[in-house]
């Protein structure tokens, strides 16, 4: 990965002394001013342009560190709705940063139409520089290319939203009191992972729909939900198995509800709690559709950052050979992206799993690397890119993967030789640990294979679904975890349970599946004998 | 396509809101930190902030998340050694299975740091006064000592070359000239036009005794014109001062404190949370406090902070003793003249059966002329004892300037200052 930077560098430092450095920037130096920002932002534009990078138009803000402080605890929203978890993050990060054991992220971006990307008052020139070509045309253009931000989030809605979400929150704490909005959004919170909709897109989040409709909406909702439950007779106390001499007619007999397996637990608690009001309804939908516009998010960060790490990389460089900005900077540039795209080995202890910067960031450059200069490896490993127009290969792979199906595709044995990736099995049925695969011709498909699955969602998340609801008799709720590499639920499925329990207002239950079979049950409210863990 | 903005100026306490709601919730947990604090640290050091440590467990956020235990295979860079089939012991204490490339925190929760933050000087205070406000006192509402001090009251013709006022005093100097010279200035004016007008005359019928009646006329009215001082002691002006009795703004503060064998340490913590209290209060109404400890069980003694709170003594009780110390370093460091004087007591009430007549007689005749306030406080469950009704008497005596309270346990603190105060401004 290193060998790219330097052997750069050194030929570059040896060749010439810039001096048009003065001409071209007044402020050689670290600082900054906006004719400055201007100026470089539009020639990144332009280089940008010549690569075909497709991007949202960019708003860009200057804010001071505070405020970056805040915008991170609201995880980079500028308008978010009021929650003890984000002043919890936002006390975090002031502590660290005031202790000085993290500097703030020099960027964030927020993914929206126009981009809204955020540099800190106190970066120097380089720094403003860098995070323009990472944010707000790498992280940018790939907003508006990949298809699971296509598909799943809506650019263009999402600020106005976010207003509408933080007004009707306030709304209803003032309405219902601050305490009742609170307990509702801590049980969302917990279940928000589980409020995405994998397979069909969302229908769009439209803010004037949104108030338009929502009273409508409440009606609808509660006429629907008390349709549902009517059919019960009388909340069912008798919690007797009903046999068939019992029940001739076999009205305990019509099947489960619902008929399919849920994968959105929030969706469906939102249609089917038997006892929410119509308000609380809402609030979950409110946590639902954020949760839904992080999902993407949460499934590319290994692309994302490699994409705008590639392109930083590239139009630095660029921005160099064409003499706009001097040695000092990019000396302070490669100084500060080799730190970003550093990944220590595992044995370091600064070490923190893969870092994604470092793997998106070689694993886009080997793209490259393949599509101009292959090896008779690479053709064998990838006979319809080896040799192809790199721009069009990176972003095709930019616009059509994500983290697991990128790696799948594109992980080539060079990276994991670079990386020196080992594929190390930890079974509790054996008492060894086992090194199943390391980075030679052996293991490279098999290393392939472990790291996609490692960052496949279905795989670090618990597979949890709905599995039925009790509409005929006690009202319970039955979810279904099906494991996974026998692989059992932490212990913090309790208190979810307990949240999954004020929300559903009924028993709730929790079946871990091995092989069809059940192999544990939890349940919440705890039988009277029963100690959790 | 792209446009800058300048947030810098906008607000910055975004998640001030945020941060309350953290605050509001962990009331409890953040209650008890601020307690131990107050218990910590010194009387005079409560105006700062305090960083406060919440388990991590309790204010975590759960999800659904896999647990330890079954198969898992994880993908790690920097390989060494290693080769394919190696098999090695599973290392003590978990630690397999992190590093799912997230750089989550690790859902195991034990071993995690606590959760830290810090508090600001006013949450703190919040806290300690449990969410209560400070009283706003004002000041005018003490009996303060007076100090005669000099002030400026306007402006004199008479005084001291030191105290010139400079700007007035060239101001009535100007005024003066003007008015002095303009009649001199129009007359001159006159005289020269007559005369320019007899000399535009034919010099056949020049009148010349007019014209060296002329001459001499405004020769004369220049000399008066000059004559006219630019600065006559009529015009000085000089800064008057007054002597004017100002409330002294220094303060001393007593804590007596009881430390004998019945006294506990939660009564010797009920009785600081007592004069911080008064500490605080007094600080704000006085530009210096004086903090002075006083001890004592059969005999009195003079310590410094740390020793009056935390060291442990036996033995019987003697109030007037203290009383007695009291008295000499009022006597010897503080006269009353130019310090405020106020004592703040605390007790459980016991003393040597003969001795409460002792402090009665003390107070009555040496002390409470001279203190500003006296506030007793008496922690203690049960019926009161000689020395509270010998106290009765005091405050009967000096209803003004003589407080006292019972205090069962820590909650009652506030409530009681109040009183103690209170009475102070219905005075």
């Amino acid at each position: 990965m290193s060998h790219g930077l330097d052997g750069g560098l050194d030929d570059r430092m040896s060749k010439r002394i810039d001096s048009r450095l003065e001409d071209t920037q007044p402020a050689s130096g670290s600082d900054w001013t906006f004719e400055l920002l201007e100026h470089f932002e539009s020639e990144i534009a332009r280089i940008a342009a010549q690569y075909k990078l497709d991007i949202y138009p960019n708003q860009i803000e200057v804010i001071t560190s505070e405020q970056m402080m805040d915008a991170y605890a609201s995880i980079g929203m500028p308008v978010g709705y009021h929650h003890w978890s984000f002043g919890k993050q936002f006390l975090s990060v002031e502590q660290a940063y005031r202790r000085g054991q993290m500097g703030l992220a020099y960027e964030l971006v927020i993914n929206s139409d126009p981009c809204i990307a955020y540099l800190m008052e106190e970066n120097t020139l380089m720094m403003q520089i860098l995070v323009m070509a990472h944010a707000c045309y790498g992280h940018n253009s790939f907003f508006k290319g990949n298809y699971l931000f296509r598909t799943w989030t809506d650019a263009s809605a999402i600020i106005d939203y976010l207003v509408f979400a933080r007004k009707y929150v306030s709304e209803c704490e003032e309405r219902h009191g601050v305490d009742a909005v609170e307990q509702l959004l801590d049980a969302c919170h917990a279940l928000q992972n589980y409020g995405v909709d994998r397979y069909k897109r969302p229908s769009a989040i439209s803010p004037e729909e949104e108030v338009q409709r929502q009273q409508e909406r409440e009606a609808y909702l509660q006429a629907q939900v008390n349709a549902l439950w009517t059919t019960i007779p009388q909340a069912g106390e008798e919690d007797e198995v009903i046999d068939e001499v019992n029940d001739p007619l076999g009205l305990h007999r019509r099947g489960r509800y619902p008929p399919e397996p849920q994968e959105n637990l929030l969706y469906f608690i939102e249609k089917n709690a038997p006892l929410l009001e119509p308000w609380q309804r809402e609030l979950v939908r409110i946590v639902r559709k954020l949760a839904q516009y992080f999902y993407p998010q949460r499934q590319t960060q290994v692309m994302n950052e490699g994409w705008a790490c590639f392109w930083h990389y590239t139009i630095m460089n660029q921005l160099y050979d064409e003499g706009l900005i001097g040695e000092g900077v990019i000396l302070e540039f490669l100084q500060s992206h080799t730190s970003v795209v550093q990944q220590p080995g595992f044995d370091h202890p600064h070490y923190n799993g893969i870092n994604p910067y470092a793997l998106g960031f070689a694993m886009f450059t080997d793209i490259k690397r393949i599509c101009e200069h292959p090896d008779d490896e690479d053709r064998e490993w990838f006979p319809d890119i080896a040799g192809s127009d790199w721009l069009e290969t990176v972003h095709f792979a930019m616009r059509n993967f994500k983290d697991e199906s990128f790696i799948q595709q594109f992980l080539s044995p060079k990276v994991i030789r670079d990386l020196k990736l080992f594929s190390l099995v930890d079974d509790d049925s054996d008492e060894h640990l086992v090194i199943d695969a390391i980075h030679d011709s052996r293991g490279y498909k098999r290393i392939r294979e472990a790291l996609c699955v490692q960052y496949a969602l279905s795989h670090r998340e618990p597979n949890i679904q709905v599995w039925a609801a009790n509409i005929r008799g006690d009202r319970s709720l039955t979810l279904r975890h099906v494991q996974d590499d026998r692989r059992p639920l932490a212990r913090s499925v309790y208190p979810v349970m307990r949240y999954l329990h004020q929300l559903w207002g009924f028993p709730v239950h929790l079946e871990s599946m091995e092989n069809d079979e059940v192999a544990r049950r939890y349940q919440w409210p705890l039988p009277e004998d029963a100690n959790p863990g | 396509m792209s446009y800058f903005i300048d947030r810098r100026s906008n607000a910055r306490n975004k998640s001030a809101v945020n941060r309350q709601r953290f605050i509001r919730r962990y009331r409890s947990h953040i209650k008890r930190a601020v307690e131990d604090a107050v218990n910590r640290r010194s009387i005079t050091d409560m105006e700062r902030g305090e960083e406060v440590s919440i388990p991590t467990r309790d204010i975590s956020e759960p999800v659904f998340q896999h647990g330890q235990g079954g198969k898992r295979r994880v993908i790690n860079p920097g390989n060494k050694e290693f080769v394919e089939g190696d098999r090695m012991r599973r290392p003590s204490g978990g630690g397999g299975g992190g590093g799912s490339g997230e750089g989550q925190a690790s859902n195991q929760g034990e071993g995690e740091d606590d959760f830290a933050f810090t508090l600001s000087r006013e949450e703190f205070l919040e806290f300690v006064f449990d969410g209560l406000e400070l009283p706003h006192l004002e000041r005018k509402q003490i009996a303060d000592m007076e100090e005669v001090r000099p002030v400026r009251a306007g402006i004199a013709r008479d005084g001291t070359p030191a105290r010139i006022n400079i700007v007035r005093s060239m101001r009535s100097a100007q005024a003066r000239r003007i008015a002095m010279r303009s009649p001199i200035k129009r007359a001159l004016k006159e005289a020269v036009e007559a005369l320019e007008q007899e000399e535009r005359k034919d010099p056949v019928l020049r009148n010349k005794v007019r014209i060296s009646e002329l001459k001499a006329e405004i020769e004369r009215l220049e000399a008066r014109l000059k004559a006219v001082p630019f600065l006559d002691t009529y015009d000085l002006r000089y800064n008057h001062l007054i002597n004017q009795p100002m409330p002294s703004n220094k303060a001393v503060m007593f804590c007596v404190m009881d430390v004998s064998g019945s006294m506990t340490q939660a009564h010797k913590d009920i009785g600081k949370r007592f004069f911080l209290l008064l500490y605080l209060f007094l600080e704000r109404n006085y530009e210096k406090v004086e903090l002075v400890f006083i001890r004592h069980h059969t005999a009195a003694k003079e310590v410094d902070e740390e020793e009056f709170f935390y060291s442990r003594e036996t033995g019987g009780t003697i109030v007037s003793s203290a009383l007695t110390l009291l008295d000499e370093v009022i006597e010897s460091r503080y006269p009353a003249g130019e310090w405020n004087l106020y004592v703040a007591q605390a007790s459980d009430g016991d003393n040597w059966d003969d001795d409460s007549t002792n402090c009665r007689e003390l107070m009555i005749k040496k002390l409470m002329p001279r203190l500003q306030y006296y506030a007793y406080v008496e922690i203690t469950p049960h019926a009161h004892q000689a020395l509270w009704e010998e106290y009765e008497r005091v405050e009967a005596e000096f209803p003004e300037r003589f407080a006292m309270q019972q205090i069962v346990e820590a909650g009652d603190i506030y409530p009681v200052f109040r009183e103690l105060f209170k009475r102070r401004i219905s005075a």
